[in-house]
């Protein structure tokens, strides 16, 4: 199976700093696969290489077994890749609807076509099973996170995206919020995106994840099915790269 | 896997809520609750105003004194009308005030000097509008320099220009039939009333359409009750105006007669109608709002900032044009005064008063309407009382304060609320 989304020996350097050596990734349709690792390691560096926010010094992009050139956010969108960042980027003072469509809105001549943007965002969100939101007319300042999150996934996926990045989607939610979310990334997935999923929380992981990949100081330490292995060794790859006999083989020193 | 859990304290409507009379108004009630007062100050506080300046002087509620209520308020509510735009960034203009002077000083010396025909001075007026806008514009969004101070130093600089444009000082009357009539002429009766039934129609039918093109597609649409309720007022009050100035308010009225809607009115309600269209039906003014409450988010979404920057300066100070010509017009004249002392804190005050916020994101162009009638009513009401300029700046100054203090405090509420 080729996976949809591959880096093959990525570098990227930020002056004499270098931040990504060699990196392997790959992240296949209708699966979830996590990518983690500590502070520093390089995770979202690497996806914004993959959103074509940082050019990439070295190494290759394929998306769906071609190589590709990600220059642009707008290359990135083409192609069907779309990243949700942590700090979600919706205005509060416009309604559901109209952030999911800010910047592509839909028009009927010079005005906009309201009724067309609200039945295919409430199609999305309906397909989405997502019933928590009172009123797509609702303003987004009354939402709480998780309702948040869910526009933020839901605006990402409304664009017949193919690859959808979520960057610790749940770092600010609470308990019921993270299990609402982490069924609707589940959810993504069963529809046949390839989603990757950057978390911290390990229980996350393991709720969600069909993969596992990890990077440890801007290497690629392991890439793992998810069954395969244990929390433990989860957490060994992320703090020291490596874990009997997974992970980086040459001691790597800060 | 494909159901969502309920979670407890968040609602989870099972079916949609269903659109009536009752539910929009229990809606309205919720986000006055929640800190968003919309126009409802300016509303209630034209209500108080006028009750309270029609007990103490009779003289106000004259037809007579209704009409200049109209004229005298125009030019501000024009250059409030587009002080919204830039507002709605969260920028603000304070050389707006002196850019309707430039402006209505190049008709005048247009019009009067070069003796050229109206339509051409006015598209002079309006073009160097254009062209002070677009480098304000410029000097916030590209070189970066804060609104504030690039539009204070304008503030200063175009008093200096209609100074210029004036010959230091000297005062050019303006006696073309065309510009004169826009502030102090009226409409022929007929023409009021012709135009009061084609606004209103013309309302009812797109609100009906919207309504029926929405239930067709199986969204929520608008009940009836509620678009009769609002034509209905709409009718009333518009009915009530057109009714009261079309009365004779002639002293002598075998002399000469005075009837009819002002020539202000339908131009400021057709460009009501044109700004308000542009706000809330066009990608445009989808931008000029997400721009004004998430920056980021906007330039994220693949909007060019900075270009949407740009065009609000261009259309606040197109606005302040019209809103000159409209001075200049009721004067018959321009000076070196045109446009200054308080026009440009009655214009701020009238996008303030009307529910326009000062943090961006939130107004609308009806509410600098709304907020004109307010100040044009104060103004008009300390006049009629017999106070001097010295009561009515110090009014006006603290229903502005008011209103930016309601506009603040509402944020606060909301933000408690957890809504912001």
């Amino acid at each position: 199976m080729t996976p949809l989304l591959e880096t093959r020996g990525i570098d990227k350097s930020f002056g004499p700093v270098k931040v990504l050596h060699k990196v392997e990734f790959s992240a296949y349709a209708g699966e979830v696969t996590a990518l983690v690792g500590d502070n520093g390691a390089g995770k979202s560096t690497l996806v914004k290489c993959v959103g074509g926010i940082h050019p990439i010094d070295a190494g290759a992009i394929y998306f769906d077994g071609r190589q590709v050139q990600v220059n642009s956010p707008r290359d990135a969108g083409d192609l069907g890749i779309e990243i949700v960042y942590q700090d979600l980027a919706l205005c509060d003072n416009l309604d559901i609807v109209q952030n999911m469509f800010l910047g592509r809105e839909r028009r009927n001549g010079l005005l906009l076509d309201e009724a067309g943007m609200e039945e295919l965002a409430e199609r999305t969100l309906s397909s989405l099973s997502v019933r928590t939101v009172k009123s797509i007319r609702q303003q987004v300042s009354s939402l709480s996170g998780g309702q948040r999150q869910t526009v933020a996934i839901a605006k990402a996926v409304l664009w017949n995206s193919k690859v959808v990045i979520l960057d610790e989607p749940t770092a600010a939610l609470g308990v019921a919020q993270t299990a609402q979310v982490l069924e609707l990334v589940r959810r993504l997935a069963d529809t046949g995106l390839a989603v990757v999923l950057i978390s911290h929380n390990m229980n996350d992981v393991f709720a969600v994840s069909d993969r596992i990949a990890a990077l440890y100081l801007g290497r690629t330490a392991a890439q793992v099915r998810t069954a395969d292995v244990t929390h433990a060794q989860v957490v060994e790859l992320i703090t020291s790269g490596r874990s009997g006999d997974l992970g980086l083989k040459n001691g790597v020193t800060p | 896997m494909n159901q969502v859990k309920e979670l407890p304290g968040e609602a989870v409507a099972a079916a949609k809520q269903s659109p009536s009379l009752g539910n929009s108004l229990r809606g309205y009630v919720e986000r006055l609750r929640g800190g968003d007062m919309g126009a409802l100050p300016a509303v209630l506080g034209l209500i108080v105003l006028c009750s309270a300046f029609a007990a103490a002087r009779p003289a106000f509620v004259t037809s007579i004194n209704f009409a200049n209520l109209f004229t005298q308020g125009a030019a501000v509510t024009l250059i409030a009308m587009g002080l919204v735009f830039v507002l709605l960034l969260g920028e603000i203009d304070l050389s707006a005030g002196f850019a309707s002077g430039v402006c209505a000083a190049v008709l005048a010396v247009a019009l009067s000097e070069m003796g050229l025909p109206w339509y051409v001075a006015v598209a002079g007026a309006i073009l160097t509008g254009v062209v002070i806008g677009v480098v304000l514009g410029t000097l916030v969004a590209k070189v970066g320099i804060p609104s504030f101070v690039v539009t204070l130093a304008a503030f200063l600089a175009f008093q200096g220009l209609v100074l210029v444009l004036v010959d230091e000082g000297t005062n050019i009357s303006i006696r073309d039939p065309v510009i004169v009539a826009v502030a102090n002429k009226n409409l022929p009766p007929w023409l009021g009333w012709a135009m009061y039934a084609g606004c209103v129609a013309v309302f009812a039918a797109v609100q009906l359409l919207r309504a029926r093109n929405r239930s067709r597609r199986g969204l929520a649409a608008e009940p009836l009750s509620l678009i009769g309720a609002r034509v209905g007022t709409l009718a009333l009050i518009a009915g009530l105006a057109v009714y009261v100035l079309n009365l004779e308010r002639s002293r002598n009225p075998a002399l000469v007669s005075l009837t009819g809607v002002p020539i202000v009115v339908p131009v400021i309600l057709a460009l009501l109608v044109l700004w308000t269209l542009v706000l809330r039906r066009t990608a445009f003014g989808r931008h000029i709002y997400a721009v004004g409450g998430n920056t980021e988010a906007a330039r994220r979404a693949g909007i060019a900032v900075d270009r949407i920057k740009i065009s609000a300066f261009v259309i606040c100070s197109c606005m302040a044009a019209v809103g000159g010509v409209v001075a200049a017009s009721r004067a018959s004249s321009v000076d070196p005064n045109t446009g200054g002392s308080s026009v440009l804190l009655y214009a701020v005050g009238a996008a303030v008063i009307g529910g326009t916020s000062l943090f961006g994101g939130k107004g609308r162009v009806l509410d600098a309407v709304l907020g004109g009638a307010v100040v044009a009513v104060i103004e008009n009401g300390m006049g009629l009382m017999g106070y001097g300029a010295s009561v009515k700046y110090l009014v006006t100054g603290s229903v502005l304060l008011l209103a930016a203090g309601v506009d603040a405090l509402a944020r606060k509420r909301a933000a408690a609320a957890g809504l912001r």
